[in-house]
């Protein structure tokens, strides 16, 4: 286990040099110059030198991409043409938004879709089945957006159970701590922030949670129909062991390896859907942030907001491999 | 097999997290205000950039400065008239020149310190002299309100603190909208000491003297504001609490107010308005035009050149039909660059009529009896003046081709979008302006002087040059005569009506909706407001 993470940790080790020319070279890409690109055309020449220095665009590329390199390595993004202010300081709030809402999304896709396909695996053929598969059938073809203003029209504005917007309900502010607002609550022993904090995350984390959790649905089901016919699991029905631990212990452990890579590529593709999302729901995450920064043209957050994601993107993958290894030890020696 | 275990354990757990969540019926919002003032939570489409009131140019970044900061003078609540503010009178000497404010006394800033002749001093350095320890910006309204820094051609020659509370600015020549810019948003009192302290950082950290004190800024989320009890104005403001809530999209946001979590809402879409004015808890407030939205010409490429062209153009276009189509009835047809809210405007002019078989003959008169094909920009995103602007542009594009002229609908990302037009690349172009002041000037001016017609950072994008026009305008920049300048202005519409440069399509009004317990809120026509007086009621 401990010589496949080091191997996986040193593969890394390309993927991220290569994001990394990538990131660098979305200003330099740019026909003219980077510096004016940035600063527009009302720039003095003073600040459109001062930038030009400062991003080293006298030196050859080889060093401005080690200089650029450097800076990432420790810490430092940049500032936002916009605010004025360090991305490294700017972007924590909005990365911890939206990581939030991903692990809420995830953690929903994951509980509704693995319990959904064992149930439906499990009683195949039955009404569960037919009808778990027919809204996982929708639930992959569904349009974000459209799903998000649904919800908000029968559960905030019909039925008026749920927020429809936002983190937190801003008559009743909480105060930020970690950025990850259940955690915060929990620490400060605030329980009604805490359900306030939980109610808003809920349509928005169903509205991003639920295409992952219907292809979560269909991979768990197809694989433990697999699983469900080997020997073994006949075996453990013959020494007669109720059918609940047959499918829960024994077959579910065998079956769970190819529903986790699904689930982490789900969660990196949740990175993308975010946007939506966080759009339409007000949420105040890294999404946004990066389309914000678009719409300004400040391309030193669109540079830094996009290394963020995709390494965040990154981890995510590496964290499942190595899961799916721990949970699998065969793959190691593959 | 523990980890199995776990996993369903976990499983279990959470499942049963989400169930309680959804079952039970959790009291959505509590809308029942606990203090007297109470929370209003005003909901908008974007976040504001700075609050450094000096150093920005967005109404978003306004919306909420307004609240922290006040001017030397004021615009009335419903209109451009100029009122006393921070300063509670003042006078111009005979030749236009000099200006003297008496400032109000006792007024403290948020961090305590005192308002006086000398932060007035401060302020107007800070924008003017680029050598102020806090000129750290762009300070683009200063530069253009004020024709540049100083040394730099600026109209100010000096500002000086006469006494404690006068304060005197010395201009190198009269500047008629002069009392009108200083109203402006953008010229707000800052603490000194707070500039000092935070220096750039003012941006996120504003002390004024306004009815309310910066709390928090949640960036893209929230901005906090909590009432200034020390406020100079006796009894207001009347809320305890401003949160300037983000929302980008326009219907999540109707959903939030119908629902109660926000109380205001900006930006409700034309086509909602019949809605919201069927809901019994919920008002529809109008804001006065002070906008225009306009076909621009490039008058310096064929065949646009020729005026023949240009008013066959203005006769094709069927306004009332665009007014019908995409603003839902807010909004009236334009016959002026500027809008009749402003004073000035010239109300003998009649508009082309709209008459395709006129406009086909006056083709024919220019030389282009089968019309001709050209392209037709159209911005990517809406504008309070023009709500859908691909649309308006389909529907334009069909007048033009029933008088013969074939148009080729082109857009460009929006910052793009700006450039090129800037850049005088169009032939055609659809664009608008809202006024930052009230004056005329800000909208003939800036529109169609041939000062402004300058590539590549031209904003008379129809590339207009009437030197009648120009000595019309500027002579009215130096002349400090009210009913003087509005005949110099009516002369100017006239000129510019015949010349036909652009096509002034529409003034429209944009909407806001707000919960029915919100009294007080007039919308103002320069496009955002302070609180100050707003209240609610249950």
């Amino acid at each position: 286990m401990l010589s496949y993470t080091g191997r996986r940790l040193l593969q890394l080790i390309p993927v991220l040099i290569g994001m990394s020319v990538i990131v660098f070279s979305i200003i330099r890409a740019i026909p003219g110059d980077p510096a004016l690109t940035i600063l527009g055309e009302r720039a003095t020449p003073e600040a459109v030198q001062e930038l030009r220095l400062q991003l080293g665009l006298d030196k050859p590329l080889i060093t401005q991409y080690a200089t650029y390199v450097g800076h990432v390595v420790t810490g430092d993004l940049g500032v936002s043409l916009r605010t004025k202010k360090p991305i490294s300081e700017e972007l924590v709030p909005y990365l911890t938004a939206t990581i939030e809402l991903t692990v809420v999304s995830i953690l929903i896709a994951v509980v509704v879709g693995v319990n959904a396909g064992i149930i439906a695996a499990w009683k195949k053929a039955s009404w569960f089945d037919y009808i778990a598969m027919l809204v996982a059938l929708i639930g992959v073809s569904m349009p974000i957006f459209w799903l998000g203003l649904m919800e908000q029209w029968v559960f905030a504005e019909k039925l008026g159970w749920l927020p429809s917007t936002g983190r937190i309900n801003p008559r009743e502010p909480i105060e930020a701590i970690t950025g990850f607002y259940l955690l915060d609550t929990i620490l400060q022993g605030n329980w009604q922030g805490f359900w306030d904090v939980f109610q808003h995350l809920i349509l928005p984390g169903i509205a991003l949670g639920t295409i992952p959790m219907a292809i979560i649905a269909r991979m768990t089901r197809s694989s433990m129909l697999e699983v469900m016919k080997s020997d073994y699991v006949r075996t453990a029905r013959a020494k007669g062991l109720s059918e609940f631990w047959v499918v829960y212990k024994h077959a579910l452990k065998n079956a769970f390896a190819p529903v986790m890579t699904v689930i982490g590529l789900q969660t990196g593709t949740l990175l993308g859907g975010a946007v939506l999302t966080e759009t339409i729901f007000g949420w105040p995450g890294i999404g946004r942030y990066i389309y914000d920064a678009i719409s300004f043209r400040d391309y030193p957050v669109i540079q830094s907001g996009i290394l963020v994601v995709s390494a965040l993107f990154v981890l995510i993958n590496l964290v499942v491999d190595l899961l799916y290894a721990w949970l699998d030890p065969r793959i190691q020696y593959k | 097999m523990k980890k199995a275990l776990q996993l369903l354990a976990v499983s279990a757990l959470a499942g049963s997290l989400v169930l309680t969540g959804c079952g039970s019926k959790p009291a959505a919002e509590p809308n029942n205000a606990k203090k007297a003032g109470g929370t209003l939570i005003y909901g908008r489409g974007g976040d504001s950039v700075k609050l450094d009131p000096h150093n920005v140019t967005d109404g978003e970044s306004f919306r909420v400065t307004e609240n922290i900061y006040d001017t030397l003078v004021d615009f009335e609540k419903d209109s451009t008239k100029v009122i006393p503010g921070l300063a509670t009178e003042w006078q111009t000497s005979a030749d236009g020149k000099t200006w003297t404010f008496k400032l109000r006394q006792g007024v403290k800033f948020h961090d305590g310190t005192d308002f006086n002749a000398k932060a007035v001093v401060y302020n107007f350095e800070r924008m003017w002299d680029k050598n102020h320890p806090q000129h750290k910006g762009d300070f683009e309204y200063f530069h253009d309100m004020f024709g540049g820094f100083k040394g730099e051609g600026s109209v100010i020659e000096g500002i000086k603190a006469v006494d404690d509370y006068t304060v005197e600015f010395k201009l190198s020549r009269p500047l008629a909208p002069f009392l009108a810019n200083l109203a402006m948003s953008t010229f707000a009192i800052i603490s000194p000491a707070a500039l000092e302290k935070y220096g750039e950082k003012i941006a996120q950290n504003p002390v004024g003297t306004g009815p309310f004190k910066f709390k928090e800024w949640k960036p893209n989320d929230s901005i906090t504001l909590e009432k200034n009890d020390q406020y100079w104005q006796k009894g207001l403001p009347k809320l305890d609490k401003i949160v300037f809530k983000v929302i980008p999209d326009n219907t999540a946001r109707l959903t939030a107010l119908k629902s109660g979590e926000i109380d205001v809402m900006d930006g409700l879409n034309p086509s909602d308005v019949k809605q919201v004015e069927a809901d019994s808890k919920l008002q529809v407030l109008l804001r006065p035009s002070m906008n225009v939205g306009y076909l621009a010409m490039n008058n310096t490429k064929k065949p646009f050149d020729n005026p023949k062209v240009r008013q066959a153009i203005s006769m094709a276009i069927n306004k009332k039909g665009l007014i019908d189509s995409f603003y839902a009835g807010l909004a009236q047809p334009a016959v002026n660059p500027m809008p009749p809210s402003v004073w000035g405007y010239n109300k003998d002019i009649k508009d082309y009529e709209y008459n395709p078989e006129k406009a086909k003959q006056l083709l024919a008169e220019a030389g282009y009896p089968n019309g001709f094909e050209t392209d037709f920009w159209a911005m990517p995103v809406a504008r309070p003046y023009m709500p859908q602007p691909q649309k308006i542009a389909e529907a334009i594009q069909a007048d033009l081709a029933k008088i013969g002229i074939k148009t080729k609908i082109v857009s460009f990302e929006w910052a793009t979008y700006l450039k090129k037009t800037k850049n005088g690349e169009h032939p055609m172009a659809l664009l608008g302006w809202t006024g930052d002041n009230g004056d005329p000037d800000n909208f003939l001016y800036v529109l169609l002087d041939k000062d402004t017609a300058n590539p590549p950072a031209a904003q008379n994008i129809s590339l207009y040059k009437s030197d009648k026009v120009h000595e019309l305008l500027t002579k009215a920049q130096v002349t400090s005569d009210q009913a003087q300048r509005t005949k110099l202005y009516e002369e100017a519409q006239k000129i510019i009506h015949e010349d036909a440069p652009m096509v002034p399509l529409v003034h429209s009004r944009p909407a806001l909706a707000a919960a029915k317990s919100v009294k007080g809120y007039v919308p103002h026509p320069k496009g955002s407001e302070s609180l100050v007086d707003v209240s609610i009621e249950k």
